[in-house]
């Protein structure tokens, strides 16, 4: 911290200090963001392979190679792990860490020991979660539905709790980040200034500040239920079972936004770079963020629309939820055009935006037909729900992280990857996603309900097509991992800004040093100036 | 001429295959508005995806050295939310009028009660009459069902109908429908419900008028004789046949000679159509419940440690009142048949279990 240890030439966050030790207590946003993107990887991997079994014992109907019983156990731990460990936090936790501060041209996060913090109380969620698996297991799904949730193993209060303490975590990063943004920007990086990226991440942490606290609530209260044996789900003793579903979603929709939106930013920062052009639409870009997270405190109900939830609710939740739509769209549109008469160059980042963009269209159109009332009564609890949402956290999400990890890459490791490697296990994942989720949309109209073990032998062609796609994906990824792991060592050295960008985590070193910039930038116009040689402001 | 191939691609017979059966009135609404989102959403993909790509190649670096400093554009930005947001109150109005037609069901609808309970659906009639996974409805006549559940949530879906509601304890929920062709019909619970979740089926028989008259007069229906329609009606059975020749082929031709007669027979469909299969097998492998195979007659340890011999009485009160003795390793998750199973019934199924032994 003091002006000697950034006075080192040479010197940058990863080798000013050494040891297990100095990343373990380290304050700096940079390393818990490391930390936080390995450990997120992890769960992914472990999600990963739960995913894997789920397809693999699909393969035909009937038993393949595990019981009911434990398949609904897996399925269960896929979605928890996948959304509580792996997607809530994957692009703030771990990119946002990183790049947020040195876009505002800040030396740290607002609060660097509660940055520290929020990530031990997500190991700490993560442990207790994952304790239930020595008390039997949980088979309740990840939504945890009463009375079911009441009645199942004791494993699922360690779940829930998991949920509980790892929701403090997502609470922490983003009190940090909005205080960051309002009290961190470098001198002249107005509002009107500010990347999308960082426009993203602020409206995802307000839902998350906002959301989260009713989760936690609600979680207490289911345990408190178990423990206490107080009727507030359970009819038996005298609660109401619909009531948990509509706290749990008042939660979850908006946080199937926090989950989208970053991954919207990292799109809104590659796609100019990569088309030479300035972001089109910026202001609608940033306003449809938070157009977004309104509207997603409003639309819980469009999960219950069997539910027995009254038709009056339904028309209302069914008529908000379109306006989702619009935003949404504005968004895509505005990405496309801004491609329109650029320049455009196919790097890694670049074609991760492109096959977001394919899947995200798909998953957006079909979240409309999710959205319709009528509609929705045959689609939900169909394979349908479950290639919508594949489509927009695993095509949509995933597929910014993967390439928004390939954009800022140079930046963190200071290296370069193989490109080559890099286009064909992208090609991999792309195939392998669309061959792997596709189907589903198939199966979900014919009426395959989800969470099933056994299925009609009629929808044996499609999942065995899906599981096949899986392998795909499978090893898509771990070609991914392959390179950037040898990337990290054999890879050429990154220039500060190999991509020619211009917000400000490019002006400083790769990787950069502790403090982020030798000094405070001063910024002058917009991040978004890209214009061809001779051009004229 | 546009229109008429305008038609054939909307509802085509290959658009078709893509949606279980048609099989009532509201499902051909249904299918109109489905098909109408899905060819929608085509042209909005190639739009953005079409647009995504041309862009791509048209302005990639080899061919646009130059690029045009664009930064909005009011016009066709108000061109982009307005339009989407008329298409989609549009698609909100006809969904819900749709579901109006889904959710208002006529008042001289006949009525049956339904009770989901871990994992069988159990149905009774005006008459008094109760069955368990099969539903016997009149073709043409709208059907109510009156629904609860004595445990769990659990969720009615029929495919062919494109209609589902969830069946909530301590609540009445209710859904509609106007079966339109006869024969069985597939359904589905689709709310996650624990153990034999996948395995809670059941078939609505959609009865012809003739079949109709002689089910209300309390004639047994054969259901070998009734047309099959659409998703899961005889494939399954077939399946199920092949894998049991399968390894009785594999298990040799000893035991594979064991023809099935008479009561003992009676007994092993009344265990497939009762929904029994859904927890216990009968070659072994445990599910939710235990194997009953091998079970006749020999020593069980029960969950307080306590060891049975499982004759006829042990089988008979483990059917009326299964959580008496429960067999250890296993939750006293099963209801009780009670009431469910006559006399004849009872002596058929336990004459089944007899025959399978190791």
């Amino acid at each position: 911290m003091s002006s000697i240890s950034h006075a080192a030439p040479g010197s940058n966050y990863l080798n000013n200090e050494t040891g297990v030790w100095s990343w373990l207590k380290t304050l700096d946003h940079k390393r818990i963001g490391v930390m936080y993107l390995f450990t997120i990887l992890f769960f992914f991997f472990v999600g990963g392979l739960f995913a894997l079994a789920i397809r693999l014992e699909l393969m035909n109907p009937g038993r393949n190679f595990m019981d009911a019983a434990t398949y609904n156990k897996v399925f269960t731990y896929h979605g928890a792990i996948m959304v509580f460990l792996v997607i809530i936090p994957s692009i703030p936790a771990a990119l946002g860490n990183f790049v947020l501060p040195m876009m505002l041209g800040a030396k740290d996060v607002a609060f660097p020991r509660l940055n520290l913090m929020s990530y031990y109380v997500y190991i700490l969620g993560a442990v207790v979660a994952l304790s239930s698996l020595f008390l039997h297991g949980v088979d309740t799904g990840w939504t945890f539905y009463t009375p079911y949730s009441i009645r199942a193993s004791t494993g699922t209060i360690m779940v829930v709790l998991g949920a509980f303490i790892a929701g403090f975590s997502s609470i922490l990063t983003g009190l940090n980040f909005i205080v960051t943004t309002h009290k961190l920007r470098a001198p002249g990086l107005t509002w009107s200034r500010l990347p999308l990226f960082c426009w993203a991440l602020y409206a995802t942490s307000i839902i998350q500040v906002l959301a989260t606290p009713v989760l936690a609530i609600t979680l207490l209260l289911l345990i408190a239920e178990r423990v206490l044996k107080i009727g507030i789900f359970d009819p038996a003793l005298g609660g109401d079972a619909v009531l948990f579903q509509h706290f749990f979603w008042f939660y979850s929709h908006p946080a199937v936004y926090i989950m989208i939106l970053p991954g919207l930013g990292v799109i809104s920062e590659v796609i100019p770079v990569f088309s030479r052009k300035p972001i089109f639409g910026y202001r609608a870009i940033a306003y449809s963020s938070f157009g977004i997270a309104l509207i997603a405190f409003i639309v819980w109900g469009h999960h219950l629309f069997v539910s027995g939830q009254s038709e009056m609710a339904n028309f209302i939740f069914s008529l908000l939820t379109m306006f989702v739509a619009v935003p949404t769209g504005i968004k895509v549109f505005s990405w496309v055009a801004t491609m329109y008469r650029g320049s455009i160059r196919f790097n890694v980042p670049m074609l991760y935006a492109l096959g977001f963009l394919e899947l995200f269209t798909i998953g957006g159109l079909t979240g409309v037909f999710l959205a319709t009332l009528s509609i929705d009564v045959h689609l939900t609890d169909t394979y349908f729900v479950i290639a919508h949402f594949h489509y927009v956290m695993v095509g949509g999400t995933l597929m910014a992280m993967t390439g928004g990890i390939h954009y800022w890459y140079p930046k963190m490791t200071g290296r370069m990857y193989s490109e080559k490697s890099a286009l064909w296990s992208f090609i991999l994942i792309l195939i392998g996603f669309n061959v792997t989720f596709f189907p589903q949309f198939i199966l979900g109209a014919q009426g395959m309900p989800r969470r099933y073990w056994y299925y009609l032998p009629e929808y044996t062609t499609l999942n065995q097509i899906s599981t096949v796609g899986s392998w795909f994906l499978l090893a898509g990824f771990v070609w991914v991992a392959i390179y950037l792991w040898r990337g990290l060592t054999v890879g050429e050295k990154a220039p500060a800004n190999p991509w020619e960008a211009l917000t400000l985590e490019w002006q400083s070193p790769s990787p950069p040093p502790l403090e982020n910039f030798e000094e405070t930038p001063t910024v002058t116009s917009w991040p978004y100036e890209y214009r061809s040689e001779g051009q004229q402001a | 001429m546009l229109l008429k191939w305008l038609n054939w691609v909307w509802m085509s017979e290959a658009s078709a295959s893509t949606l279980p059966l048609q099989a009532s009135e509201v499902a051909r609404s249904w299918d109109q508005l489905y098909f109408f989102l899905v060819w929608l959403s085509v042209f909005f993909f190639i739009l953005v995806v079409g647009g995504m790509i041309y862009f791509a190649v048209k302005y990639r670096k080899s061919v646009s050295k130059t690029t045009q400093y664009i930064t909005d554009n009011h016009v066709i930005e108000v061109v982009w939310t307005v339009i989407p947001a008329i298409l989609l109150m549009v698609i909100f109005g006809w969904g819900y009028a749709v579901y109006v037609k889904m959710t208002q069901a006529p008042t001289d609808s006949y009525e049956v009660r339904v009770i989901g309970k871990q994992w069988l659906w159990q149905f009774q009639y005006d008459d008094g009459r109760t069955t368990i996974n099969e539903l016997y409805v009149p073709v043409n006549k709208p059907v109510k069902l009156i629904m609860t559940s004595e445990d769990v949530i659990h969720s009615f879906f029929i495919p062919n109908f494109r209609v589902k509601q969830d069946v909530v304890p301590q609540m009445y929920s209710s859904v509609w429908f106007q079966a339109t062709i006869p024969g069985k019909h597939q359904v589905f619970c689709t709310e996650y419900c624990g153990g034999s979740h996948s395995q809670m089926l059941a078939k609505v028989i959609v009865l012809d008028d003739q079949q109709w008259l002689s089910w209300r007069m309390g004639r047994k229906i054969d259901l070998n004789t009734l047309p099959t329609a659409g998703v899961g009606d005889d494939a399954l059975a077939a399946a199920v046949k092949k894998q049991d020749e399968a390894k009785a082929a594999a298990s040799g031709a000893g035991k594979s000679g064991v023809q099935l007669t008479g009561l003992a027979a009676e007994g092993k469909a009344l265990m497939q159509a009762k929904g029994c299969i859904a927890c216990h097998s009968f070659d072994g492998a445990q599910m939710t419940g235990p194997t009953l195979k091998g079970v006749f007659e020999h020593e069980v340890e029960l969950v307080d440690g306590k060891k049975v011999v499982a004759d006829e009485n042990y089988l008979r009160e483990s059917i009326e009142n299964p959580n008496a003795k429960v067999v250890k390793g296993f939750n006293p998750v099963m209801p009780t048949f009670k009431g469910l199973i006559s006399e004849t019934e009872m002596n058929a199924v336990i004459a089944y279990i007899k025959t399978l032994k190791e």
